[in-house]
């Protein structure tokens, strides 16, 4: 158990330096994305699914690959879904856009010393917090 | 080039792209997880004002220890980064610069405009709506979608689900909202 909590803490540490080191953390690079302008965050995105996906049958595992809520399967999404993704992608890609960070940048961007990146960590906190909030209520 | 001039270049995409995906792979080798970072926001939730959610009643030590672990992990490595990194040396596309400077934007040098991500400029309209809104949206719409850029984006599409191709299709449109209508409202 500690063992493994150590291993995933080296291997978040090679992530944060991965996402720092190939700028998928700056927000100028997002700009780049969204207006079409530069092709790297498209070769970054692109060959990381590439290799994901070669490199995912090599390994033997039993956890559903189908994206849902916790990877132990007791909460994940019933079948036949369809608003959610859209229209949850829609709004999660405006956040996007607007810091230019998704979850795991935010992460290693108040690491990199972008203190404010902290209000934007308790903004995206509230946010879950609301939809788990409104989920009754919201199509999926 | 030198040793010291190598760890400080930034990396193309054809070395992080491949390693981000690789990402996969080691977290199902390592304890059969699911590589997705917008859980940690869901765990964080459940395990500091669950209130009386459903959403958050579940066990977040056993279901997301892992996770957040990997989520220190990734402040540490973005610290690490930065401090043997010359922000200097990234190109951004002289298109984009000519874009953000009408929109304001004039100062290239870092990993976020300093004119919006900073707190002198966190109250102002742009901070306001780029940090808080923004990141609010982050929050709501990733648990909504059920994944981020890593969830949907990454593992999703590498193991052709279609949900998770909808939701990249959301997050970009989104993403053109954002760009195109809403930052030159708030510029």
């Amino acid at each position: 158990m500690r063992r493994g909590l150590l291993l995933h803490f080296v291997l978040g540490t090679l992530f944060g330096i991965v996402l720092t080191k190939t700028q998928v953390i700056s927000w100028f690079r997002i700009q780049e994305m969204f207006r079409f302008q530069s092709f790297h965050m498209y070769g970054v995105l692109g060959s990381a699914v590439l290799v994901a996906g070669v490199t995912r049958r090599l390994v033997r595992h039993s956890v559903s690959v189908l994206c849902g809520d916790l990877d132990d399967g007791t909460l994940g999404p019933p079948p036949g879904e369809r608003t959610r993704f859209w229209a949850g992608g829609t709004l999660f890609g405006l956040g996007w856009a607007l810091t230019g960070a998704c979850p795991g940048p935010l992460f290693a961007l108040v690491g990199g010393g972008v203190g404010v990146m902290w209000v934007a960590i308790t903004a995206a906190l509230a946010g879950t917090w609301a939809y788990g909030y409104l989920r009754p209520r919201l199509p999926h | 080039m030198t040793l010291p001039e190598i760890i400080r270049a930034p990396w193309p995409w054809y070395v992080g792209g491949p390693l981000i995906g690789l990402m996969v792979p080691a977290l199902l080798w390592l304890g059969n997880h699911r590589f997705g970072m917008s859980p940690a926001l869901r765990h964080l939730c459940a395990a500091t004002v669950p209130g009386n959610l459903t959403f958050f009643q579940y066990d977040w030590k056993r279901s997301g220890l892992w996770n957040l672990t990997l989520t220190a992990g990734t402040v540490l490595g973005g610290f690490i980064a930065t401090r043997s990194f010359a922000w200097t040396d990234i190109a951004i596309s002289p298109a984009t610069q000519a874009s953000l400077a009408t929109l304001g934007v004039h100062d290239f040098t870092g990993l976020v405009p300093r004119e919006i991500f900073s707190w002198a400029s966190l109250f102002t309209l742009r901070g306001i709506i780029s940090v808080v809104v923004g990141g609010f949206l982050v929050g709501f719409g990733t648990a909504w979608a059920g994944g981020c850029t890593s969830g949907h984006g990454v593992t999703g599409m590498a193991s052709l689900q279609p949900a998770s191709f909808i939701a990249v299709l959301g997050f970009f449109a989104g993403g053109l909202l954002g760009t195109f209508l809403v930052l030159p409202l708030i510029s």
